[in-house]
């Protein structure tokens, strides 16, 4: 099939490949630091939304683009502390405060939505983050523009999930975050607060999936519009569990993902999509996404206090 | 701070913290109505006027609470058995595919309704059927599959609709045909806009109740939900209990489709449902996963989108301000109940 061989060797394809791994990283970061921490966050595609859409106004209203992210993580961390003090100290069920705040997110971003914009039909757009090539870097064939002609939130979903990764595995308070969702009471035992350490966790995951989400509006599509988000922060989760919950192997997940995602994409204008209804293709990605969680249950070492909440006077 | 049980909540704890559940809502709602400019006591009343204040407003109300009624019903049996059912959506709609395929005339006759019902029934099982064998077989969390099955199956209505379920005389709108006549929920006055699948809707939540509260599966599935591995080794199959509970909310999900198209709609679209399935999680919720109490949490949930809707033709605030009173009314209501059981204390 030439046709097949012709995307694959083609720059932009991988070029694509890597801008659609971009959000999934960052949430997919955010995820896997919350549930090392033993917090599943199901707030995950609401905060992605929220994420979306604070970081597009505020550059729509005249910040700059860097101001946008920083709103969008900071509003992403303020919906994380709902999250947190409602199942950390509270210890409710994860689940359904999960559900909750991604229905308060979701709705929250378009009461807002509305109620700064009233009449539009169409939303407004603005002018998103600009490609930036690495000299040198980038003219190498088909790698370069894949990896170093991309926009500046692309290289920072990259060095995010270095850092988390680096913080996780190499510092003292990545290690505290770790035991905290493997042995509670041994972290507890060392006179480190449970409660703070899944809290911090979940609020600086939260930012991160916020981040995501802005780089749907701020990086790729420059505008914002209703259920663009459309199931990442579920895919995200699975990629979790996918990536056996380390970051190395998430990143690679996202990318793998991506590039079945850019794949689908394009071969739906090749003669097999003329015969293949494009639903089946837009299937695929969470289709992919079930088979690779079924694929990886059997060795998925899942943090042993995940979704188990700490109170210390039941020791 | 931590938390200490309660030994015996007194009535008065039982009782106040859903009430101030409510009023912190209202509080919330009034709030969300001074953002937006207006009144926030004349949004209030618009909202209650657009949900009941008239025949009309009540009929719509009880319309938009039917088939959250079923998906409520779906959500609470699973959650009772701590089976994470959150496709309640892909299973509304795999019982509405069903109910066109046999309404639009593969079968007539004066047992076609019952029919048709049961069929989507077990349309609606074998939906949730596949994420729960994962789930007992390999492990694999329900939560994120149900999730994704929903987005899996929406685009397969947007297939069947622009493919083989297309609507010949449909002008190129992406619906089905409409049902043959006879296959249609009549209504249950004549004159009165509301249909047989309320009626229908009441039925199964009283089932629910007495297959939960009165038959040794209820009491299976009631202990596998408080504690798996205890109900295993007191020799209840637990596998076969989730699976027998994933038929039984499947099924009840996929009556909220037929009811929608057989009852309301005459056709299926893909906006059938505005996200039936993910709001019969908040009525399960808010209803404490009783099946009796599902029907007023559905027709509290339903009020609060019908008359949020016609409060925003009036007063201009935005009707997403129903979702997110949803949402802030959930999250109190489950702090609320724990409180109920637990109290803070310092240290």
């Amino acid at each position: 099939m030439m046709s097949l061989f012709d995307i694959l060797l083609s720059a932009t394809f991988w070029a694509a490949a890597v801008r659609i791994a971009s959000p999934l990283i960052f949430a997919t970061m955010g995820e896997l630091i919350c549930e090392r921490a033993g917090v599943l966050n199901l707030g995950i595609e609401g905060i992605m939304v929220i994420g979306a859409f604070s970081g597009w106004i505020t550059v729509w209203a005249g910040a700059g683009l860097w101001e946008g992210v920083a709103v969008a993580m900071l509003s992403g961390m303020l919906f994380g502390l709902l999250h947190a003090v409602l199942v950390v100290p509270f210890g409710l069920s994860q689940h359904v405060v999960g559900l909750g705040i991604t229905l308060l997110a979701t709705s929250t971003s378009y009461f807002a939505y509305r109620l700064i914009l009233p009449e539009v039909t169409s939303p407004p757009r603005i002018e998103p983050f600009a490609v930036w090539e690495v000299p040198l870097l980038s003219e190498i064939p088909l790698l370069g523009p894949a990896l170093f002609a991309q926009t500046p939130l692309t290289y920072a979903a990259f060095a995010v999930a270095a850092l988390t990764a680096l913080v996780l595995w190499r510092t003292p308070l990545g290690l505290a975050v770790r035991a905290a969702g493997e042995n509670p009471s041994a972290v507890d035992a060392q006179g480190l607060s449970v409660t703070g350490l899944r809290i911090g966790a979940v609020m600086v995951g939260s930012g991160l999936m916020a981040v995501g989400g802005a780089f749907l509006t701020l990086s790729a599509f420059s505008s914002f519009f209703f259920e663009m988000v459309n199931g990442r922060g579920w895919i995200c989760i699975a990629l979790v569990v996918f990536g056996a919950w380390r970051p190395g192997k998430a990143v690679l997940g996202a990318l793998l993902f991506a590039a079945f995602d850019a794949l689908q994409v394009r071969l739906q204008q090749t003669p097999v999509g003329q015969v293949v209804p494009y639903q089946l293709f837009l299937m695929a990605p969470y289709a992919l996404s079930i088979a690779a969680l079924v694929l990886m249950s059997r060795r998925a070492e899942v943090p042993a206090a995940l979704m188990q909440p700490f109170n210390r006077g039941e020791r | 701070m931590r938390l200490e049980p309660v030994a015996n909540p007194s009535a008065l704890r039982r009782a106040g913290l859903p009430a101030a559940a409510l009023l912190a809502t209202i509080a919330v709602a009034s709030g969300l109505a001074a953002v937006a400019g207006a009144d926030p006591l004349a949004t209030l009343g618009l909202i209650v006027k657009g949900a009941v204040g008239s025949k009309f407003a009540a009929l719509e109300t009880l319309n938009r609470a039917t088939p959250l009624i079923f998906t409520g019903l779906a959500v609470a049996v699973a959650f009772r058995a701590r089976l994470w059912n959150i496709g309640a959506e892909a299973q509304l709609y795999a019982g509405a595919i069903v109910t066109v395929l046999l309404g639009t005339g593969a079968v007539g006759g004066p047992l076609v309704l019952p029919l048709m019902a049961l069929a989507a029934m077990a349309a609606g099982a074998v939906v949730l059927l596949g994420p729960v064998v994962l789930k007992t077989r390999f492990g694999v969390d329900e939560v994120v599959t149900t999730l994704l099955f929903n987005f899996i199956m929406l685009l397969f209505v947007s297939y069947l609709l622009e493919g083989p379920l297309k609507d010949p005389m449909g002008m190129g709108w992406p619906k089905s045909a409409p049902l043959a006549k006879e296959a249609r929920l009549p209504r249950i006055v004549d004159g009165l806009r509301l249909h047989w699948g309320f009626a229908l809707a009441l039925i199964a939540a009283v089932a629910v109740w007495v297959i939960e509260r009165r038959t040794a599966l209820g009491y299976e599935m009631r202990a596998v939900g408080l504690n798996a591995r205890a109900a295993r080794f007191a020799g209840i199959p637990v596998d076969s209990v989730l699976v027998k509970t994933a038929l039984l909310s499947g099924g009840l999900a996929a009556l909220a489709g037929f009811s929608e198209v057989a009852g309301l709609k005459g056709h299926l679209t893909l906006d059938l449902s505005p996200g039936f399935g993910y709001t019969g999680i908040i009525v399960a919720m808010l209803a404490l996963l009783n099946p009796l109490a599902v029907v007023p949490a559905a027709l509290f949930v339903a009020g609060v989108f019908v008359g949020a809707d016609s409060m925003s033709r009036a007063a201009g605030v935005p009707t997403y301000i129903a979702d997110m009173l949803l949402a802030t009314s959930l999250l109190f209501m489950v702090l609320a109940i724990l409180l109920i059981r637990f109290r803070v204390v310092r240290g």
